[in-house]
């Protein structure tokens, strides 16, 4: 059993079944979170945009990647919601990729070639697979040991009473310390302004009972929020529906407490491994090695000592 | 933006000596295949989401942040050292120890200062006192020591308040190792693959680099006489930096290769080479005044090399995501479990 396991505990790493409890909340209303199923997300980015008005974020540059559909990129200052889009050449759940795809060639013999008639097959008869196209809302995972929370030395993050991590931007001094501990890479320093931004869960949504903008707003349900415990019993099942429809890669991520951050309370069904989303395949909250590192650091200290009375301890010269 | 184009051999401009691959499978032929540009980790196969970065890296000046490790190291074993002059009575030694020590801090804490655009924004870091945050407990251990520091070399300077001097460099004593070693905790709690990985070792090495820099200005200015101290701690201090640098090397797996290429690594291969070089002439300036002061500009600049040469391999291995993805793969992996 780690140490987490034990309720209210102020554990570093861990299950940690009541979040808000352990940070000084005893009448808590249940924690709340997102579960993305990637799965049904059509890429039409409401979510993002329903985040940026609702939460007045700034405008970050119209800037094209060419990359793929995906002009934000990523997670940061500006950005709460981003949507990823990874083209890919397999069918959903479908067999292992087998060789370069030249959609090139293949869109030059668009309309050329008759056309098969009936369902396109995913594996072409010469051995080709299909491209597909993957879509999944990204957003900040509300860890339950939350690595920029831990070490943020303002205290202007804190947990709030429904189990989410939100940073009090008057307090916040923009020392960007949490910027490189978050596992995930969702929080950043905002350019000219010095502070850091993240996803608050529309934490003024939640106080007066409405839901997060961007789960409003997705046209798919894509995006649910709800009670974590709910969202990981709907998701389970969601799971096993798939699996059961033949679609065998998907899976849930960030949904178990056992995870290194003691289980996300935003989480994702996936249809691939975690990194072609870029997300981290077994991200670990850097507090757990904390008590390690500062006992390594104390007996540097000593030695450092040793050495210097050492040095000044032998005869005069 | 110049905008990017997209030709049969992968997408050009979007992120330079990239290929646009994607899915872990995509990943690994768009490696092998040998397309486009030569990828910067070429054997490394692994998934990625268009190359880009999995976490952020952080947001500091290398010049405010890694010089504000160097110069707190410098400080804290050179309290260390005017203490330990101090009561063998060495004051040509203790002298320069401290005032160093005064200085070194003074800039580094201008040098935070800085990072953050403005003093007041310091006072935030007083809000609380949190065992979680190195920064924190670095602020705290800062809030006590810089006075000492100053009150040491104030004393000192004024030539009155004996006791009060004597307690200063005391306690500044007792404070400087923490404030020396640290700093290195205060990388490691991230998640920086480079910094994190190396979190046991990397208290060490800056304990050692930060004697020889202390040991590299004392011997460039304290009489010969009294130097012998410097002399011993440049060669232990380096000792210390090299060996411990080298078993964090050794045990960090892939997170260790950014410590050998590109501008890190130079500045890295820089810091053992004048580390070693400086201890090794400290050996031989007992009777030479100008090696003396070689020796001692040798050490402190590789102490400084040292400080940019990690901060540097750590904002490499925070921008490519092999660093991040391949080794949580690993571990994965050899967990038998998937996401
Ligand atoms: S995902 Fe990152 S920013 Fe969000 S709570 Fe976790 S550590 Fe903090
Ligand atoms: S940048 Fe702000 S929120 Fe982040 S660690 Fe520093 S004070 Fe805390």
């Amino acid at each position: 059993m780690t140490e987490g396991a034990d309720r209210g505990g102020n554990a570093l790493y861990g299950p940690q079944p009541d979040v808000s409890g352990a940070a000084g909340y005893p009448d808590a209303p249940p924690r709340v979170g997102f579960f993305t199923d990637t799965s049904v997300c059509i890429g039409c980015k409401a979510c993002e945009v329903a985040c940026k008005e609702w939460n007045a974020i700034p405008e970050d540059g119209l800037e094209l990647t060419g990359m793929s559909y995906d002009n934000t990129r990523g997670l940061g200052a500006d950005t709460w919601r981003h949507v990823a889009f990874v083209e890919q050449s397999g069918p959903s759940g479908g067999p292992e990729v087998t060789g370069d795809v030249d959609v090139f060639a293949a869109a030059s013999r668009l309309g050329t070639a008759a056309e098969p008639a009936g369902p396109v097959p995913l594996v072409s008869p010469d051995g080709r697979t299909e491209l597909r196209w993957l879509m999944s809302s990204d957003v900040c995972k509300h860890c339950t040991h939350a690595g920029c929370l831990d070490v943020c030395p303002t205290g202007s993050l804190f947990r709030t009473e429904f189990g989410t991590v939100v940073v009090q931007q008057d307090i916040c001094n923009g020392c960007g310390y949490c910027v490189p501990a978050c596992p995930y890479g969702v929080i950043g320093r905002r350019e000219g302004d010095g502070r850091v931004w993240k996803c608050t869960l529309c934490y003024d949504r939640l106080g007066v009972g409405l839901e997060p903008a961007c789960a409003k707003s997705c046209p798919t349900d894509s995006i649910q929020f709800g009670p974590l415990d709910e969202l990981r019993e709907r998701a389970r099942e969601r799971v096993a529906r798939l699996h059961a429809a033949g679609v065998t890669d998907a899976r849930l991520y960030g949904e178990s407490p056992e995870d290194g951050v003691g289980g996300a309370g935003a989480f994702f069904l996936l249809l691939d491994e975690p990194e072609v989303y870029g997300l981290p395949p077994d991200p670990q909250v850097t507090t757990r090695d904390l008590p390690a590192m500062w006992r390594h650091a104390a007996a540097a200290a000593v030695t450092l000592a040793a050495l210097v009375l050492g040095s000044c301890a032998r005869r005069k010269r | 933006m110049s905008g990017s184009d997209v030709t049969r051999d992968g997408v050009r401009g979007a992120r330079p000596g990239r290929d646009a691959v994607t899915g872990g499978r995509a990943g690994r032929r768009g490696r092998r295949g040998g397309r486009g540009e030569r990828p910067v980790v070429p054997e490394a196969e692994f998934g990625s989401y268009y190359g880009l970065p999995v976490i952020s890296k952080p947001p500091w000046e290398p010049l405010d942040i890694a010089g504000y490790l160097y110069l707190g190291g410098l400080a804290g074993a050179s309290s260390l050292l005017a203490a330990g002059a101090r009561l063998t009575g060495r004051p040509g030694l203790a002298a320069p120890a401290r005032t160093a020590a005064a200085g070194a801090i003074s800039l580094s804490l201008a040098a935070l200062v800085h990072d953050l655009g403005r003093p007041a924004r310091f006072l935030y870091m007083l809000r609380v006192c949190k065992p979680t945050s190195p920064m924190s407990v670095g602020s705290w251990l800062l809030a006590a020591y810089a006075p000492l520091t100053l009150t040491a070399a104030a004393t000192a300077v004024a030539g009155r308040y004996r006791l009060l001097g004597a307690a200063a460099t005391a306690g500044a004593a007792v404070l400087g190792p923490a404030v020396a070693t640290y700093t290195a905790v205060l990388l490691s709690d991230t998640a920086v693959p480079s910094w994190h990985e190396g979190h046991r070792e990397l208290p060490f090495v800056f304990a050692g680099s930060a004697a020889g820099a202390a040991a590299g200005l004392a011997l460039a200015v304290a009489p010969a006489g009294q130097a012998g101290p410097a002399r011993r701690l440049a060669v232990l201090g380096t000792a210390l930096e090299l060996g411990a640098f080298h078993t964090m090397k050794r045990r960090m797996g892939l997170a260790a290769r950014p410590f050998g290429q590109g501008r890190a690594g130079l500045l890295v291969r820089a810091a053992e080479l004048l580390s070693a070089g400086g201890a090794v002439l400290s050996l031989c300036s007992a009777r030479d005044r100008r090696l003396a002061v070689a020796a001692g500009a040798a050490l402190l600049a590789g102490s400084a090399a040292l400080r940019f040469g990690v901060f540097d391999a750590g904002v490499v291995s925070a921008e490519d995501p092999v660093y991040t993805v391949l080794p949580q793969r690993e571990r994965l992996e050899a967990r038998g479990s998937r996401p």
